[in-house]
């Protein structure tokens, strides 16, 4: 009872530390010491030992350079196409729907009660011959007759905006919520028509709502590879099935490291420049 | 013809307006015309239709019957950001992402002026806060805030600038200071203000004119001193000031006055200050009017007898009394400590007396507690 309080916060703390530093710190470094090792000279496959080979990143990023380029392709283009879905549904919700607001929320989240494996193959079936999307596309002369969509980018790329979809309304919907409507009432009384007042006052109050959406949708779907697997083919792959082949088919467990720091450093990087871009510590 | 409002000027004029909201008509048939270069208060209790009368002139919402005309132009119709006219928000609806300097230069730079910086550097000087154009809105106190939303309306010199509820953010302090900074602003500036409250105090320190509404419609229009010295109704003689209300029955005329009996005594006032439609009236008495005496004393004016001290509350420059009358009403008296007499004591038996001409009339069907309710959530708000 009689806890001095300066280490209350050290106790809360703990648990929290306790569980990223065996499940995470641990693993991290353990991927670090396999990334520069190399196989043992006439040792079974699987069997490697430490050379600090640094060569194994130069090697492992060189084979792999359009798989590297695909994912930020795709999960760049999920992500636009994400967002263009999302914020006139977030501002909708926000906005424009009364008393059906929380019913709509719920629906946002709904597809969480499914697996995600399983929607993806779902998407499988929408986007097969026997679904409606190929045979209507083709009907309307939107799609040549011969073509199909399953085993394509656009695929893996549909597939990827989809399921990302909740991550991107989500936070657009908090930030947009949070905008109070007078202010948007003044731009129109300050001589703003509605496209000016949207332009000039919603948009700058929902960035912080934009960063943290894009954020959660760009960053897994770069390290994404179920999508690809599902519903794409050898010429879509991502940097994320290189690493699961490489992991768990060639067993070559340092170039499947390398690989995977090459796309948190990369990442990392890429997020670092953009929320300097989007500035976001300048908004309340 | 909306390209004309926005330089339309004039009176602002609302004819028959009617907005309703299912069934519920929060203003009812009402029509107004405003001055051009006044300083107009819209008066009443929450709910009152003071609020929509003003959204309706921004252009926020629309009526469902009448018309709104500034000046010739008919602006019933006209977009909020197509008419000359602007508001200062309730809780000032300043822009958070952007600097107090490109808050007050928003409407400036979308009707694409030019001499932004030099105009907002004005208007800056004019509410005093130069010092601040950098700063965000988050980083300034309220009366700050309160302020630069004034600043950023009176900037693009509207024809009309309407201030919902302006000072209820604001301590009673704050409140006081700003209520004179505002009219001196209003005079500076010359421009129509339509300033719309539930507090009387401020509508009568500000307004040349009044209009007090009650459930959508106009009770009475007038100057501050008209609407305190004449209420035609109960609801304005409660619901600006305090009044003393008591039954009678017009007995017959003297000349220009009235003779009404009040439970058995005679009191006269003047006829053009009865609203009274039949022989039956509430006689009006501002508490201030009053004057007591001890039994037996012989005053001027108005009398009545048979009072005693029920109450007695020393206030400093006032001293207020509660004086139950033989009918069984209480009245509120308050006397000025101003002659060196000491208050009168608990029990005393008294007359009050008072000037006839301070006498106001009013229909003698009337519910004379119309006015006196306090709405909890403007309890809340003060």
């Amino acid at each position: 009872m009689s806890l001095p309080k300066v280490r209350v916060p050290y106790l809360l703390l703990f648990p929290g530390f306790a569980f990223l530093f065996t499940f995470f710190i641990l693993p991290i470094i353990n991927l670090a010491q396999t990334s520069t090792q190399t196989p043992i000279a006439g040792g079974d496959t699987g069997q490697y030992e430490q050379t600090l080979a640094f060569s194994n990143y130069v090697q492992a990023f060189l084979d792999n350079k359009e798989q590297f380029g695909r994912s930020f392709l795709y999960a760049t283009l999920a992500t636009v196409l994400a967002l263009a879905i999302a914020y006139p549904l977030a501002y909708a919700i926000a906005f424009k729907s009364g008393k059906f607001k929380n019913i709509l929320l719920v629906l946002v989240v709904a597809p969480f009660f499914t697996s995600f494996l399983l929607r993806t193959i779902a998407w499988k079936q929408i986007l097969g011959e026997e679904g409606f999307v190929v045979p209507g596309l083709r009907s309307l002369h939107i799609i040549g007759q011969q073509t199909t969509l399953t085993s394509t980018s656009v695929a893996v790329v549909a597939g990827m905006t989809y399921n990302f979809l909740p991550f991107m309304t989500l936070p657009l919907y908090a930030s947009l919520e949070r905008i109070d409507p007078r202010t948007i009432e003044a731009a129109g009384d300050l001589y703003a028509n509605g496209i000016t007042a949207f332009r000039r006052v919603t948009v700058p109050l929902s960035m912080p709502g934009v960063v943290a959406g894009t954020l959660l949708t760009f960053i897994p779907a770069a390290g994404d590879y179920v999508n690809a697997a599902i519903l794409g083919s050898p010429n879509t792959k991502m940097i994320g099935n290189v690493i699961e082949s490489r992991y768990f088919k060639i067993v070559d467990y340092p170039t499947a490291a390398a690989l995977s720091f090459t796309l948190m450093a990369a990442i990392l990087i890429l997020v670092t420049l953009y929320i300097r871009k989007a500035g976001t510590e300048e908004l309340v | 013809m909306s390209k004309d409002s926005i330089s339309a000027r004039g009176d602002l004029k609302l004819t028959r307006i009617t907005k309703s909201y299912g069934d519920f008509n929060a203003v009812d048939d009402l029509t107004l015309t405003i001055p051009k270069g006044s300083f107009f208060a819209l008066l009443g209790p929450s709910g009152c239709g003071k609020t929509t009368t003003l959204r309706m002139v921004a252009g926020l919402e629309e009526p469902t019957v009448g018309s709104i005309h500034l000046g010739d132009t008919d602006i019933t119709t006209t977009r909020p950001y197509q008419r000359p006219i602007n508001t200062v928000f309730q809780n000032y609806a300043l822009f958070p992402h952007l600097t107090i300097f490109e808050n007050i230069a928003f409407g400036l730079r979308r009707r694409g002026i030019k001499d932004v910086k030099e105009q907002v550097d004005k208007v800056l000087n004019l509410v005093e806060l130069p010092h601040l154009a950098q700063r965000k809105p988050t980083q300034l106190s309220g009366g700050q805030q309160q302020r630069i939303a004034l600043a950023r309306a009176i900037v693009n010199r509207p024809a009309l600038l309407l201030l919902d509820e302006p000072l209820g953010a604001l301590d009673l302090k704050l409140r006081r200071q700003m209520q004179i900074e505002l009219k001196w602003i209003q005079r500076e500036v010359g421009l129509t203000f339509v300033h719309v409250t539930h507090d009387q105090e401020e509508a009568m320190t500000m307004a040349d004119t009044i209009a007090v509404m009650n459930e959508g419609k106009i009770e009475q229009m007038g100057s501050p001193a008209d609407l305190y010295d004449n209420p035609k109704t109960a609801f304005v003689a409660n619901f600006l000031g305090q009044s003393n209300l008591i039954k009678g029955k017009i007995e017959g005329n003297d000349g220009d006055n009235l003779v009404v009996d009040l439970f058995g005594q005679k009191i006269s006032m003047p006829k053009n200050r009865s609203h009274a439609v039949d022989n039956s009236m509430y006689a009006g008495i501002r508490p201030e009017k009053f004057r007591i005496s001890l039994l037996g004393t012989s005053v001027r004016g108005n009398q009545l007898t048979g009072g005693r001290i029920e109450d007695v509350s020393y206030i400093g420059v006032s001293t207020q009394y509660v004086v139950a009358m033989p009918w069984g009403q209480e009245v509120m008296v308050f006397e000025q400590n101003d002659d060196g007499v000491p208050p009168f004591d608990k029990g005393d038996e008294v007359n009050i007396s008072w000037e006839p001409n301070f006498t106001f009339g009013l229909r003698g069907d009337e519910d004379i507690e119309a006015g006196t309710e306090v709405n909890p959530e403007e309890l809340e708000e003060e």
